[in-house]
């Protein structure tokens, strides 16, 4: 069937509350007007509203009592109304959420489900643009994934609820409208596992969420100009899927990593890193990085500038090239 | 003030006749015929500039407009009961404030626009620019009215925020702060019912003004729709910040009449049923009413507002046209203070990519070691 990436989350969703009866939704305005990108629509109307439970304005508290819904079985699914509205909640994810399992010498599990619309793309308001992955990729205890594509959107969401560990599931927001064919009965690939999407011979781009689609584009302009790139779907951000990096660069010798986060310590260095000591005899140039820059995300005027293009990840592509 | 929220305040009715409300009468015994009228026209005139912002959106001249109509009286009073040297703190709907505190009406679109993150200098008119994290400038006001106590300064600080606001953790702890150091700081809650999809019910089993007595600050609900209510009510309110009295805090009944936001659709939440009830109590209606009772209403003082109100519009639309896309390196502008290397470095870097020198774009690129 072809589908929205918003609708395929929304199939996914209640696919997991059908399976599971402890599988509950929390958030702001997620009930009758389904989210402010329609992602929960029509869930409140068919599973009830202890089901899906519109909340206070209020993501401390929404994560908050999601643990300790969590401490008493349920499975809850929380939605961040947009990337920049974690923050208030960032210490019940960090201190609470995270750490559970470890502090209680594995007694105690929460698997919570937190759904993050991030990244640019859509010329939003402050705050409605961050890319704070990292953040969450650097706390030990979570899970952070997100998918590219309507497909994914499907099944990862449902591998996520069922997962025992917390997860940030962030849902690149510029790609809610994307429309693909979905299989609903399709196998899934596992939770952790990246995707090679464009197989080439010449040079890997990872990309993840967001940019996933710029780097297919950037690929499919340098195989016209004669270069064979292959383009990786990282889809988890922790645990990063590295034998599967390491197989296309032992093939191809270049890695670019792109990512909507600013470049400074972000999750294209960690990648450069591991591969670094991975393939050190494979690389015929040094990884390169294509990212946002190190500013606050910019007005919407200026925030083309500021998102990687396929055009600068191909100037990356060449610069790797000629090394 | 004491806590009041069984009546909310109110010193105009529907049909335009006043009260007889003693003590709030005599907050506003000075407020004589040209402060009525003028109080008239700026709900009008600012009233224009919402439906010109909202046009201008419709239009695709603005990215996004959060609408105020509706919320006039409750901004348009409260923002006369300030001086110049009191302090605003806003979220993102307060555009009737920030032109009555003397917002250029050339400024209020900016941000709305995309060209930058801010509309005004937030010192030239002593109110901050849009806030869009609900809840959090109930803090910052908190600590700037601290801060002008310790100064010795006899100011009032107003925090505005929403009923949806009033669920965040940071607001309980602007109370909590507020009423321990007893900082002269002025809560004003516009509940406007709806936090988006939200009616008001999910965030409060009380009326939000009753919180506050909770913490040891005086409350009171106020008719949000009646311009002499709500400058009463704060006036009292600002008075007893500047006179050592403590924090306040207010809640204004109002109502939001259009959609949370332009990307907003309220018929998926709400009757039209309510939004007309809503319509019946309209500011401005009502202020007009009351002239009309008083003999300070005639079609050549509606023609003047009018025009006036068309001239105004005229500015916002025309500045709002104008405004050109910022420059690319304005990307790497002020993330700083102080010079810092990497912006440095990636502002020459995207400068050279852009004029599209192949060299110079390549000299140090990310993450190649030097
Ligand atoms: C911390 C945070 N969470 C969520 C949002 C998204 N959001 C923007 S406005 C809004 C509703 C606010 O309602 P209220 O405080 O009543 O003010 P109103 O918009 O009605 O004026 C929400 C949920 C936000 N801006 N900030």
């Amino acid at each position: 069937m072809i589908t929205t990436f918003a609708a395929a989350l929304n199939a996914g969703l209640r696919r997991a509350m059908d399976d599971d009866p402890k599988v509950v939704l929390m958030g702001e305005d997620i009930g009758r007007l389904g989210g402010v990108f329609r992602v929960t629509d029509t869930l409140q109307k068919d599973f009830g509203d202890n089901r899906v439970i519109d909340t206070p304005l209020a993501e401390s508290g929404i994560v908050g009592t999601a643990f300790g819904m969590a401490l008493r079985g349920y499975r809850p699914v929380c939605e961040i109304q947009f990337d920049g509205f974690v923050y208030p909640a960032f210490d019940q994810i960090v201190s609470h959420v995270a750490k559970i399992h470890y502090r209680t010498q594995g007694k105690v599990l929460a698997p919570i489900t937190i759904r993050i619309p991030f990244g640019g793309g859509i010329g939003s308001v402050e705050h409605h643009s961050e890319s704070p992955e990292v953040y969450f990729a650097h706390t030990a205890g979570l899970r952070v994934v997100t998918p590219s594509n309507p497909a994914d959107a499907y099944s990862m969401i449902r591998q996520a609820i069922m997962l025992d560990d917390p997860v940030i599931f962030f849902e690149p927001k510029r790609r809610y409208w994307d429309k693909a064919e979905v299989d609903f009965d399709a196998e899934a690939l596992p939770l952790d596992r990246a995707r090679v999407c464009v197989s080439g011979a010449d040079a890997t781009i990872v990309a993840y969420g967001g940019t996933v689609a710029s780097a297919i584009t950037a690929a499919k302009i340098a195989a016209e100009e004669g270069h064979s790139v292959e383009v990786i779907d990282l889809r988890s951000l922790s645990p990063i899927d590295f034998d599967t990096i390491e197989a296309s660069v032992t093939k191809t010798g270049r890695l670019i990593v792109t990512h909507e986060a600013p470049v400074f310590a972000g999750l294209g260095a960690e990648i450069a890193a591991r591969i670094t000591e991975r393939c050190f005899y494979y690389l015929e140039a040094p990884v390169l990085r294509v990212g946002g820059f190190d500013i606050p995300y910019p007005p919407a005027k200026l925030e083309k500038h500021h998102l990687p293009d396929p055009d600068r990840i191909l100037a990356a592509v060449d610069r790797s090239l000629a090394a | 003030m004491t806590n009041k929220t069984d009546y909310p305040v109110q010193l105009i009715q529907p049909d335009g006749r006043r009260v007889l409300d003693r003590e709030h009468t005599a907050l506003i015994a000075d407020i004589g015929p040209e402060q009525l009228r003028a109080l008239y026209a700026d709900l009008v005139i600012t009233r224009r500039i919402d439906t010109e912002a909202t046009a201008l959106q419709r239009q695709g001249q603005l990215g996004l407009w959060a609408p105020m109509l509706g919320q006039e009286a409750a901004q348009v009073g409260s923002a006369y009961a300030l001086r110049p040297d009191d302090y605003v703190f806003c979220s993102y709907r307060e555009h009737a404030v920030a032109y009555c505190r003397g917002v250029h009406p050339t400024e209020i679109t900016r941000m709305w626009r995309g060209v930058a993150h801010s509309c005004w200098d937030p010192h030239a008119v002593n109110m901050t620019n849009p806030n869009i994290i609900v809840g959090s400038q109930g803090l910052h006001a908190t600590g700037y009215a601290y801060a002008a106590h310790l100064d010795g300064t006899e100011i009032a600080t107003i925090a505005y925020f929403g009923d949806g606001a009033s669920s965040q953790g940071d607001l309980a702890e602007a109370l909590g702060f507020a009423a321990s150091w007893s900082a002269p700081v002025v809560f004003f809650c516009q509940n406007n019912h709806w936090a988006i999809s939200s009616p008001v019910r999910i965030q409060s089993a009380t009326p939000i003004a009753r919180r506050a007595y909770g913490y040891g600050i005086p409350g009171v609900q106020v008719d949000g729709n009646d311009v002499l209510a709500v400058l009463a009510v704060t006036r009292q309110a600002a008075a007893r910040a500047r006179t050592g009295g403590g924090p306040s805090f207010i809640e204004a009944l109002t109502y939001r009449m259009g959609p949370h936001t332009t990307a907003d659709d309220p018929t998926r939440y709400r009757s039209a049923a309510e939004t007309e009830e809503w319509a019946r109590r309209d500011p401005i209606a009502r202020m007009r009413k009351l002239l009309e009772r008083e003999s300070l209403w005639d079609e050549t003082f509606e023609r003047q507002v009018g025009a006036r109100a068309d001239e105004v519009a005229d500015q916002v639309r025309t500045a709002t046209i104008d405004m050109p896309d910022p420059a690319p390196t304005q990307l790497f502008d002020h993330v700083y203070a102080t010079p810092h290397p990497l912006i440095t470095q990636e502002r020459s870097e995207y400068a050279a990519y852009l004029a599209g020198d192949p060299d110079e774009a390549t000299a140090r690129p990310e993450g190649v070691p030097t």
